[in-house]
């Protein structure tokens, strides 16, 4: 098991984002939604909102394992959710069950890489930590017909019976795919690929015109 | 609407999420080098295509990405059970 213990030490983890003073730029910096959000409408059926720069870390792990899910408790404050397709908050700490040994926590972004160090730091046996904020994007889609934006793009039945507020589900969203939380009656998290984010965006554009797109920055 | 339930989700999904991966329980051989190329080609390429009771692999590709077995009639579509990998098919007959 040595040679187990010299891998842990060896795990190179790098900073994706240095510190406050580099400007990062989202997957939808492009799209500029500061200048669409002054200049749209106020009011309307849907609001879309891009929660940039979030870190975003994949965990895998046993859940089986005590040692583990106490690691866990420790570093992030929170147990992980081991119900499938739940999500548990804290402050401004989200984890997302993804799979029976996969989780995904989102953190504000700068801590992110506190919270990796620390989990290289105190992790034991096997399990992987990996940050994936460069891959994703956070968007929230909220408002009284958010929902009906979602059932155009995702087989997903939003019934609150069926999906009540802080379910998970990861499935197929507008021919791309999308990791969906319900965080409100009417609000969805929605964590999708950085390479669809474009097209995902001018998807939504599409999909809410009907019941008026408020833009939020 | 052809819904699949998944053992891992705990809950029937829609069939766009499943990928599938063809015969389940599949073993390979123990000692590849002391096969036959026949025992081999078995293995490697011979697969059944019944009309009737199949027992498949599917994967949950675009949900939780983990895989599991279904017990399927390949002529109504029916799906009689749904088990986890490592698990035996009850239906059998």
């Amino acid at each position: 098991m040595s040679d187990v213990k010299n891998e842990t030490a060896t795990v190179s983890v790098m900073n994706q984002l240095p510190d406050a003073s580099i400007v990062g730029q989202s997957p939808l910096f492009h799209a500029d939604l500061a200048t669409i959000a002054k200049k749209g409408p106020n009011t309307g059926g849907v609001s879309f909102k891009e929660e940039a720069l979030l870190g975003h870390i994949t965990l895998r792990m046993n859940a089986d394992n005590a040692e583990q899910m106490s690691v866990v408790e420790k570093v992030l404050g929170v147990a992980l959710p081991t119900q499938p397709l739940t999500s548990v908050s804290q402050g401004d700490v989200v984890v997302r069950w993804i799979s029976p040994d996969e989780w995904l926590i989102t953190v504000p972004g700068l801590q992110a890489f506190d919270i990796e160090t620390a989990f290289q730091q105190n992790m034991i046996g096997h399990y992987q930590v990996v940050n994936v904020s460069g891959g994703q994007t956070l968007v929230t889609l909220s408002g009284k017909h958010a929902k009906d934006v979602i059932k155009k793009s995702s087989p997903i039945d939003l019934h609150p019976s069926e999906f009540p507020v802080g379910k998970v589900v990861t499935s197929v969203f507008a021919k791309s795919s999308a990791v969906i939380r319900r965080s409100g009656e009417e609000t969805f998290e929605l964590v999708i690929r950085r390479s669809f984010s474009d097209y995902l965006w001018l998807w939504i554009q599409d999909a809410s015109r009907e019941y008026g797109l408020v833009v939020e920055a | 609407m052809f819904l699949i339930y998944c053992p891992h989700c705990g809950e029937h999904r829609e069939e766009e999420e499943f990928h599938n991966h063809g015969q389940a329980h599949i073993a390979r051989p123990l000692d590849p080098d002391s096969c036959t190329d026949e025992e081999w080609g078995n293995y490697m390429f011979f697969r059944k295509n019944p009309k009737g009771l199949h027992h498949e692999l599917w994967v949950h590709a675009a949900g939780c990405r983990k895989f599991f077995n279904v017990t399927r009639n390949t002529a109504t579509y029916e799906i009689k059970e749904v088990y986890k990998i490592g698990e035996q098919p009850k239906v059998v007959e």
